[in-house]
């Protein structure tokens, strides 16, 4: 192999590298150590990633011939892209530039300045083996499809699929419930303003149902995904209605003539009924009603059909059936939203065994005036109204036992519910929470507004709601048992009405989803993004975005923010027209490919199709991520990773141990 | 035929002999057979673990590393008191989890050539193994006269479900098993509230105010709910209960006679056994008026009243509660 001429760079990151690492040593040890390995030049600097650092690497590029770069600084997540375009812009293939570690994984995990810096040259001698190993490569090209998919109709689907097609691109929303809205449509009033939910979501859901850009696709769920980004293949399954939606005029006779009444567990939380052909709501979008045939007497009997009988238009038909779609997009967006924690579950709230603890939901359809008390808030008895309300925060939440984490929203949806049970009922309210946490705009100042409104508010975790009673003043009630942290004491407080603010969840199929597009969940079961903090909104997988609560709990200021910033992004890719994907990627040597398949699952972006004819497994290069997966799991060794080659990874082990100053590498 | 080691404790050799003899009878119908770890001693109940922690736990590590030592093949052991079984627990528990305890109490166990390693001992409640290893199936089919038209609120106290140590058999807050196993046995199941609070232990040697006021939460709970019986696991529970009931309603001015049955005795009545047989008659609150209620045939099942047009439906029960918390 021809010796190299290769360039090292050491970055002092301020003083988060040069604090740990004694920088100029390493710089002259970089220099002198492993000049026999082909380094013609090493240099220390600031801030490497600065222009004038940039500046640096290409000018010994021009001037000294360099053949591979080394820079030493933080982690390939912040700035190997920095650095390549560096390279590449002084006319350099800018993957024979290798960044190397010594932040992350020396100054910022280690105090001993000495030790550091003998780590820091390890890392360095085999970021420097390793280069020598590298190949130019060339990125791929591939069109964007400007069709985008945007899965889950609230409001941050909603969102986000009317601010692409409002630019003029076409979306398909598909949607799994008979109607879009998703948990939004079922509120009566929102925080912190307490504006009508119902006024400022239905205009965006007529809009959505009649958009020009948008093919609305409800009561579907995503059966496949193959494909990439820019050009995905989406097989979509469109559950048999039974209402024909070309005839249909949503006069909602069929649904006043239907016999069947069921409890409604997802749009009325359970406290309400709907009928066995339905729309979730009056307002629903589509306004086509829905036949559930297991609850239908005709699909049960052969008997009924009194749909049918009342139908003017004559758009019920028992005989369709599902219909599977193929869709063409370059680009996904998923907002699947969130499911509530179930309350049965905490046992000692005694949900479903008392009949006056309701969860937040229930709750919700309560308060809502088209809910099944037309707003009025009562006991499950569906009378009376309660002279004492207590409302328990994080039910679920921050809970070894069940969700580690916050889930933003109760602190401020109790108040919600604190100041709406004052105002329609003037019963007493008792707010049970740990802390409170009312962060953002305006919020502080509503938790100001029902502290003056005279709610009682009480620290501690809830021990237990019990009808058992110890005193005549318990009788018949619900005893809230407290220890009231602020006092120091036990506190037994009865009450007529219990509600629990329940944790948002991920929703029960978030893990199959996340497989189906090829995305991770986080260990809470929320879909994960690229970045916590610099990109909230793209995954690791290129083309797939999320937004809302499917990527963790947030309120509707910020799912809004989330579906218009992921349609942003896909807008820009869609503008784009073609973009260049990663030339990192696994490959398969047919002939040592012995045909067992091992591979085939394992890839995260199922990557991998078996050639039947050929019976050797194929790798998509433009699916395939680079992730290393498949290289390591192959028992023929017939996969090899560009960048990632077994050569370039023992040669950098080689480097790592030294072994290139204690012995001549024979190579 | 499933053999378990067993472990009595005090109680079931002096006042609570019948719940001992009632389960070696309905043992037997269940094919179960139990053998006594041999020079077993006092568990030290609940007040020893409070004065010293060492002695507390050498106590109890003795009497696990006896059984571990007895045990050729691994059999678990059942404890049918829920204060002996949440010792044994948590002795074994804690010795697992710090190695200075561990070490302590072995240093003291070596002194008697014993030793013991945490872990080794598989520590069950009675109700455990009759409601988890031999099943509410097998159950059912030794039952010869069932216990038709006689409410039952089954009390578990709070010593079986608390605190969750790994492999804890119910719901920590709302258990069920035994509701389970009454209802198989034809019994009627009252619910229960407070079927899982403290009956007061000690308490009623410490702090008698204290005592009574828990005991009088669970009788009034009970026959607010309609029980004729209470079934009781534990002999602390059934003495409480059953021995103080006078005092309760001295001290309240009420006037409770509700009698307090070993679940083993109710089990031995449907499996066909008399009354003599379980101990009836030995307990202070006669039982013999209230099993009087027990039917030949079953109560015919009281309709529910139509709920009324404007009552909002309830929330499923969530049946799976133990298998959910057994995912976690
Ligand atoms: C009781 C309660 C009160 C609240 N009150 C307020 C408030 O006053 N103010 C506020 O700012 N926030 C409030 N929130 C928070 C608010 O609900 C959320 O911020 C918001 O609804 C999140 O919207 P989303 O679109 O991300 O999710 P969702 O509303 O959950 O919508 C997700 C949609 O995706 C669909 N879907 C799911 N999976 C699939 C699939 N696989 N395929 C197809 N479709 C699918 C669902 O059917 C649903 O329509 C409250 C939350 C609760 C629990
Ligand atoms: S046929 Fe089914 S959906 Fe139609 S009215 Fe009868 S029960 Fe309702
Ligand atoms: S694991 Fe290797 S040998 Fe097996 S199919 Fe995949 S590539 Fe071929």
């Amino acid at each position: 192999m021809p010796q190299e001429r290769i360039g090292v760079y050491v970055c002092h990151c301020g003083s988060n590298i040069a604090g740990t690492v004694d920088v100029e040593e390493l710089t002259a040890w970089a220099g002198e150590a492993l000049r026999h390995r082909g380094v013609v030049v090493a240099r220390d600097y600031k801030f490497m990633c600065s222009s004038l650092g940039q500046d640096l690497i290409a000018k010994d590029i021009k001037e000294d011939a360099l053949t591979r770069v080394v820079v030493a600084a933080c982690s390939p997540h912040l700035h190997e892209a920095t650095f390549r375009k560096a390279c590449a812009d002084a006319g350099m293939n800018p993957y024979l530039c290798e960044l190397v570690s010594i932040r992350e994984q020396v100054s910022w995990v280690h105090t001993d300045k000495a030790a550091a810096t003998a780590k820091a040259k390890a890392v360095i001698s085999g970021g420097v083996e390793r280069v020598i190993h590298h190949a130019p490569l060339e990125p791929m090209s591939v069109p964007i499809n400007p069709a985008t998919l945007v899965v889950g109709g609230g409001i941050a689907g909603i969102q986000a699929a009317m601010e692409i097609a409002d630019s003029g691109f076409h979306v398909y929303l598909v949607e799994r419930e008979p109607s879009i809205g998703g948990h939004m449509a079922q509120f009566d009033k929102t925080f912190p303003t307490l504006d009508c939910a119902a006024c400022i979501l239905t205009p965006k859901m007529v809009s959505i149902g009649s958009h020009p850009h948008i093919t609305l696709l409800t009561y579907s769920e995503v059966e496949q995904v193959d494909g990439y980004v820019g050009n995905f293949n989406v097989t979509v399954r469109k559950k048999a209605s039974y209402v024909n939606s070309d005839l249909c005029t949503g006069c909602s006779v069929c649904e006043e003539k239907c016999p069947k009444s069921v409890i409604d567990p997802v749009f009325e939380a359970g406290l309400g009924y709907r009928k066995a052909i339905y729309r979730s709501f009056p307002q629903a979008v589509p306004k086509f009603p829905v036949i559930d045939a297991d609850n239908c007497i005709y699909f049960d009997t052969g008997k009924c059909k009194a749909c049918e009988i009342h139908c003017e238009a004559g758009a019920i038909d028992f005989e369709q059936e599902d219909q599977i779609l193929e869709l063409n997009v370059g680009n996904i967006i998923l907002a699947t939203g969130y499911d509530l924690f179930d309350a049965r579950r905490e046992t000692q709230y005694g949900y479903g065994r008392l009949a006056n603890v309701f969860t937040s939901l229930e709750f919700e359809r309560l308060t809502n005036a088209a809910g099944p008390t037309n707003g009025n808030i009562v006991l499950r008895d569906g009378e009376t109204t309660p002279k004492s309300v207590g409302i328990i925060h994080c039910v679920g939440s921050r809970d070894r036992k069940f969700n580690n984490y916050c889930s933003v929203i109760c602190c401020m949806q109790s108040l919600k519910f604190a100041h709406l049970v004052k105002e329609r009922t003037g019963a007493e309210v008792f707010n049970f929470y740990i802390d409170m946490r009312t962060a953002y705009k305006e919020y502080d100042e509503f938790y100001q507004r029902v502290l003056s409104e005279g709610v009682h508010f009480i620290r501690g975790r809830v021990a237990e709601v019990t009808d058992v009673s110890n005193t005549p003043e318990e009788e018949d009630k619900l005893v809230i048992q407290i220890e009231d942290t602020r006092i120091g004491r036990q506190r037994r407080i009865p009450v007529d009405m219990v509600i629990l603010s329940a944790a948002l969840e991920p929703r029960h199929d978030s893990d199959e989803v996340a497989h189906q597009f090829g995305i991770s969940c986080s260990v809470n079961g929320w879909f994960i993004e690229k970045h916590p903090k610099l990109d909230p909104v793209a995954t690791m997988t290129e083309g797939i975005y999320i937004a809302g609560c499917a990527q963790g709990p947030k309120d509707i200021p910020s799912t809004v923010t989330q579906g218009a910033a992921a349609a942003a992004r896909v807008l820009g890719r869609i503008q784009q027209k073609e973009m260049a994907l990663e030339p990192i990627r696994a490959e398969v040597t047919e002939a040592l490919c012995s045909g067992c398949r091992i591979c085939n699952n394992l890839c995260p972006y199922t990557a991998i199709v078996f050639d039947e004819a050929k019976e050797v497994s194929v790798i998509n290069a433009a699916l395939c991520q680079g992730c290393g997966t498949c290289v390591a799991a192959c028992p023929s060794n017939a996969i090899s990773g560009t960048q990632f080659s077994n050569e370039q990874v023992m040669a950098q082990l080689h480097g790592l141990l030294m072994l290139n100053i204690m012995e001549p590498v024979v190579s | 035929m499933q053999t378990y080691s067993y472990y009595p404790g005090c109680a079931l050799e002096r006042n609570a002999a019948v719940y001992h003899d009632s389960l070696m009878a309905v043992a037997e119908s269940l094919d179960l057979t139990f053998t006594e770890v041999a020079d077993w001693n006092c568990c030290g109940a609940t007040e020893y673990i409070t004065i010293d922690l060492i002695p507390a736990y050498a106590l109890v590590g003795r009497n696990l590393a006896l059984a571990a030592e007895q045990n050729c093949n691994g059999r678990s052991l059942v404890a049918p008191c829920s204060a002996c079984f949440l010792n044994l627990k948590k002795a074994d528990h804690y010795l697992a989890q710090s190695p200075e305890l561990n070490r302590k109490v072995n240093q003291a166990l070596a002194a008697g050539g014993l030793h013991y390693e945490p872990g080794s001992v598989h520590v069950k409640h009675l109700l455990e193994i009759i409601t988890e290893d031999v099943g509410f199936e097998k159950v059912a089919r030794a039952v010869k006269r069932p216990l038709f038209g006689l409410k039952i609120a089954p009390y578990y106290g709070c010593l079986i479900v608390r605190p969750v140590f790994d492999g804890t058999f119910d719901d920590a807050e709302q258990p069920t098993s035994m509701d389970t196993l009454m209802r198989t046995i034809g019994a009627e199941v009252v619910d229960f509230p407070a079927k899982a609070q403290c009956c007061g232990g000690h308490m009623t040697q410490i702090s008698e105010a204290v005592a009574l006021h828990l005991i009088h939460q669970l009788l009034k709970n009970a026959v607010d709910h309609g029980a004729d019986v209470i079934a009781a696991i534990c002999p602390m529970c059934q003495l409480n209960l059953d021995a103080y009931q006078d005092a309760v309603n001295k001290h309240y001015g009420t006037n409770f006679h509700i009698p307090i049955l070993y679940f083993t005795q109710l089990l031995g009545l449907a499996f066909g056994f008399g009354e003599a047989t379980m101990g009836i008659g030995q307990e202070l609150v006669d039982a013999r008026p209230a099993l009087a209620n027990i039917q030949v045939k079953p109560l015919k099942p009281v309709k529910r009243k139509r709920p009324s047009k404007t009552e909002l439906p309830m929330p499923p029960k969530l049946q799976e509660v133990r298998s959910c918390l057994k995912n976690e």
